[in-house]
C-alpha cells in the first residue's frame, strides 16, 4: 500500500506539471504536442547534471542544479516550438511531432558521445546513472519515502493555480487563445504571450521530465525517450479541460491507474485476481477514453488554439 | 489575367521545391553536428551515410541486395504516411496510426504464425484490425466529440499494450529470444509472394508489396482527386461547417475517413512483417513507424505521389547511419538527421513565401487563387 502511494505521487506529480505546462501553451494558442520533446531534454540536463557534480557536493547544490538544468533545457528546447510556430505560423501538430523525434535522437546521440569520450571508447550505451543524484532527492518522512521532487511540484502547482485565475497576465494570455484579433485590438502582445506560454510549458515540461526518470530510478536508458509520459499528460490536460484544479485530481486518477500496474502483485485484493500487469497498464487509457466521452459534448478547447495568429489576417 | 504562370510559380513546383530546401538544409545541419562531434572524421562520415549502400559498387549483386532491403524496409513507412495524409486531406489529424499499426502487426503475426492463415487472409485480418481502431477513434470523434488527436493517443497505448499481452503468449513467442517466431520456419504458406527477388540479388525480403504500395498510392490519388468521395472529404477538410451545410453527411465521412485510414496502416504493417524481415520484439512504446509517417506525410507534400519519394528518401537516410564508423560516431546521427528535416518542413509556408516575395504585387487574381488552395491544406486545420 505505500508503494502504491509512493508511484502513484511520483506519477502524479509528473503528469500534474506536464500538464499544467501544455495547458500554459494551449490557453496562450500554440498547441504542444512536443511536450514529450521537451521531457526528454529536460530528463537529459537534468540527469547529466546529476552525473556530473562531484560526489561530495552537497545535497541542496545537487536538488538546486537539477532542477534549474532540466527547467533551463527545457525552456530551450520549447524556443524550437515557439520560433516555428510563433514567427513562422508553422505547422504546430507536425512542429510537435518533429520535435518529440529531434528529442529521442539528440539524447541518444548526446549521451552517447559523452559515455564514449568519459570511457575512453568502452561504452557505447545512451544509459546514465546517477544513484548519488537519485538519493539526494529522497526524504523519509515515517515509513513513507517521498522525494523532494514531489514537494516541488506541489508548490507549481499551487502557484500555477493563482497566477492562472488570479493575475493579470495569465488572463491577457487566456485571451490570445481565444481571440488573440480582439486582444492585440486592447494592446495585449500576442507574440509575447504565446511565447511566454510555449516558454512556461518549456519550464513545466522540462522539470516535469527529470522528475520522471530521476523519482523512481537511478538509471535512465535515453534510446527510449519518456516512454509516452508527455502524451499521457496531454490526455489529462484535456480530462482536465484545460484548468489546473481539474488537471491535478485527473492526474492523480490517472497516477493511480498507472501505479497499480506496477505493484498489482504486492496487494493481496488484487493478486488474487490474477489479472496481468499489462492490462492494468491499459486502464488509464480506457477509462480517460470513455470519461471523455461522457465529458467531451461540452468540453471547449481553447478557440484560437492551433491557428497561426497572422496580423493582417480579417 | 489568363496569363500562364511561370514553371517556378506553380504551387506544385513550389512544394517540391520547398521538400528539397528542406532536405538540403537538414543534411547540412547534420554535416554541422558531425563536425562538432568529430571534425578530423565528419566528411568521411558524411560520405558514408550519403554513399549508403552505393559502397558496394564493385558487386551489382550485393548491391541491388542492399537496395532492395531499403524498399522492403520504406514500404510501411510510405503506406503509414499515406494514411495520414489520407485523414489530412479530411481535416482529421490521424496520429492514431502508430496504434492502427500495432494491431496491425499483431493481427497479421497472430494469424501467421497461431492459426497458419495463408498470407491473403493475414492481410485482410490487419487491414479489419487496423480499421477497428481508427473506427473507434473515429465513433469517439463523430459520436462524442472527443478530439482525435487524443483519442488516437489513448487507442496507441491500448493497441500496444494488447499487441503485447497476444504475442507476447507462448504461440506466437519463442520465449527464449523473446522474439515472435520466425513466419519463414512456423508457416511458410503467411509470407507474401515473392517479386523480382532475382533481380535484387536474391534479396527472399522482396515481395508484392513494392508494387502492391504503389498501386496503393495510386488509388488514393484517384479517390481523393476523381471521385465525389474524395470531393466530399477535402471540402470537410477546408471548412467543416460549409461541407455540412452542403448536405455532406459529416459524422459518416469522418468514421468512414478513420477507417480507410487505420486500414491502410493496418495494411502497412501486414506488408512489412509478412515478408519476414523482422520479428516483433515486446516494446515498452509505440513503434515510431505511425509517427514517421507524419514526417514522411509533410515532407512529400501531402501528396500520394509525393509520399512514395519522401519516404524512399528519409529511409534511405536512416539505414545511411549504419554505415557510420561507430568508432567515432554513433547511428542516430542520421536519426537526427531526419528529424531535424521534419522539422524544417514546418517552414515550408515560409520559404513558400520567399519563393512568392517581390513579385507579390504582380499577382493576377487567378494566382492568387491557386495560391489560396494550395495554402489552406496547411492552414485551415484545426486540432
Amino acid at each position: 500500500m505505500i508503494l502504491l502511494i509512493q508511484y502513484t505521487l511520483i506519477f502524479a506529480a509528473v503528469l500534474i506539471l506536464v500538464a499544467l505546462g501544455g495547458m500554459f501553451s494551449e490557453r496562450s494558442g500554440i498547441i504542444n504536442l512536443g511536450l514529450e520533446g521537451i521531457m526528454v531534454f529536460g530528463a537529459m540536463a537534468g540527469a547529466m547534471v546529476m552525473v556530473l557534480l562531484p560526489s561530495h557536493a552537497s545535497k541542496a547544490t545537487i536538488i538546486i542544479l537539477t532542477l534549474v538544468a532540466a527547467a533551463v533545457a527545457g525552456m530551450l528546447s520549447s524556443l524550437f516550438i515557439a520560433v516555428a510556430c510563433i514567427n513562422f505560423k508553422a505547422d504546430q501538430t507536425l512542429i510537435g511531432t518533429a520535435l518529440n523525434m529531434l528529442a529521442t535522437a539528440s539524447a541518444t546521440v548526446i549521451v552517447k558521445a559523452f559515455n564514449t569520450s568519459r570511457s575512453d571508447g568502452t561504452d557505447f550505451s545512451a544509459k546514465l546513472d546517477y544513484v548519488t543524484g537519485h538519493k539526494a532527492f529522497l526524504i523519509h518522512i515515517g515509513e513513507l519515502e517521498v522525494s523532494w521532487f514531489i514537494i516541488v511540484a506541489a508548490l507549481l502547482l499551487i502557484c500555477s493555480t493563482v497566477f492562472f485565475y488570479k493575475t493579470k497576465f495569465a488572463l491577457r494570455l487566456r485571451a490570445c487563445g481565444e481571440h488573440p484579433q480582439a486582444a492585440d485590438s486592447v494592446g495585449i502582445n500576442v507574440y509575447a504571450m504565446r511565447y511566454a506560454g510555449v516558454l512556461l510549458s518549456g519550464f513545466l515540461g522540462g522539470l516535469g521530465g527529470i522528475i520522471y526518470i530521476a523519482a523512481a530510478n537511478s538509471t535512465w536508458h535515453f534510446d527510449y525517450g519518456v516512454a509516452g509520459a508527455g502524451f499521457l499528460a496531454l490526455a489529462v490536460m484535456i480530462f482536465g479541460q484545460w484548468k489546473p484544479e481539474r488537471i491535478a485530481w485527473s492526474a492523480v486518477l490517472f497516477a493511480v491507474f498507472r501505479s497499480l500496474s506496477n505493484v498489482n502483485g504486492g496487494i493481496d485484493f488484487l493478486a488474487n485476481l490474477h489479472i496481468p500487469g499489462t492490462i492494468y497498464n491499459m486502464f488509464p487509457y480506457i477509462v480517460s477514453l470513455i470519461v471523455l466521452a461522457l465529458t467531451s459534448k461540452n468540453s471547449r478547447a481553447p478557440k484560437a488554439e492551433g491557428i497561426p495568429y497572422d496580423k493582417g489576417a480579417r | 489575367m489568363e496569363k500562364k504562370p511561370s514553371f517556378f510559380r506553380r504551387p506544385g513546383v513550389q512544394t517540391v521545391l520547398a521538400s528539397i530546401i528542406c532536405a538540403i538544409l537538414g543534411i547540412l545541419v547534420g554535416f554541422l553536428i558531425l563536425l562538432a562531434m568529430n571534425p578530423s572524421h565528419a566528411v568521411e562520415g558524411m560520405t558514408a551515410i550519403l554513399r549508403n549502400f552505393l559502397k558496394y559498387d564493385q558487386s551489382s549483386t550485393t548491391l541491388m541486395y542492399y537496395f532492395g532491403s531499403t524498399l522492403v524496409k520504406a514500404v510501411p513507412l510510405i503506406l503509414c504516411s499515406e494514411a495520414i495524409l489520407f485523414a489530412y486531406k479530411a481535416g482529421l489529424f490521424n496520429i492514431g496510426v502508430a496504434g492502427q499499426y500495432t494491431v496491425g502487426i499483431m493481427a497479421s503475426l497472430y494469424t501467421s504464425i497461431a492459426l497458419g492463415w495463408s498470407w491473403w487472409l493475414c492481410i485482410l485480418a490487419a487491414i479489419a484490425a487496423g480499421a477497428l481502431w481508427g473506427f473507434i477513434s473515429g465513433f469517439f470523434k463523430a459520436v462524442f466529440n472527443v478530439n482525435e488527436v487524443i483519442a488516437g493517443i489513448m487507442m496507441n497505448w491500448i493497441g500496444l499494450y494488447l499487441t503485447n499481452i497476444v504475442l507476447g503468449s507462448k504461440k506466437v513467442m519463442d520465449q527464449s529470444t523473446s522474439k515472435t517466431y520466425n513466419i519463414l520456419s512456423k508457416n511458410p504458406d503467411a509470407l507474401l509472394p515473392s517479386f523480382l527477388a532475382n533481380v535484387f540479388g536474391h534479396n527472399q525480403y522482396m515481395t508484392i508489396a513494392l508494387p502492391v504500395t504503389v498501386i496503393v498510392a495510386i488509388i488514393l490519388l484517384v479517390v481523393l482527386n476523381k471521385t465525389t468521395f474524395g470531393y466530399e472529404l477535402r471540402a470537410t477538410g477546408h471548412n467543416k461547417e460549409a461541407a455540412r451545410y452542403a448536405g455532406m453527411n459529416a459524422t459518416r465521412n469522418v468514421i468512414l475517413t478513420l477507417v480507410i485510414s487505420g486500414g491502410i496502416a493496418g495494411f502497412a504493417a501486414s506488408m512489412f512483417y509478412l515478408t519476414g524481415i523482422e520479428q516483433y520484439t515486446l516494446a515498452s512504446s509505440v513503434p515510431g513507424m505511425g509517427f514517421n509517417g507524419i514526417a514522411v506525410a509533410f515532407l512529400g507534400g501531402l501528396h500520394p505521389i509525393g509520399a512514395i519519394v519522401a519516404g524512399l528518401f528519409i529511409e534511405y537516410l536512416t539505414m545511411g547511419g549504419q554505415y557510420l564508423d561507430t568508432n567515432y560516431f554513433n547511428p542516430q546521427v542520421a536519426d537526427l538527421m531526419v528529424a531535424i528535416i521534419i522539422y524544417l518542413c514546418g517552414f515550408v509556408l515560409f520559404f513558400k513565401h520567399l519563393m512568392n516575395k517581390g513579385k507579390a504585387k504582380a499577382l493576377t487574381n487567378v494566382n492568387a487563387e491557386t495560391e489560396e488552395n494550395t495554402t489552406t491544406d496547411e492552414k485551415d486545420k484545426e486540432v
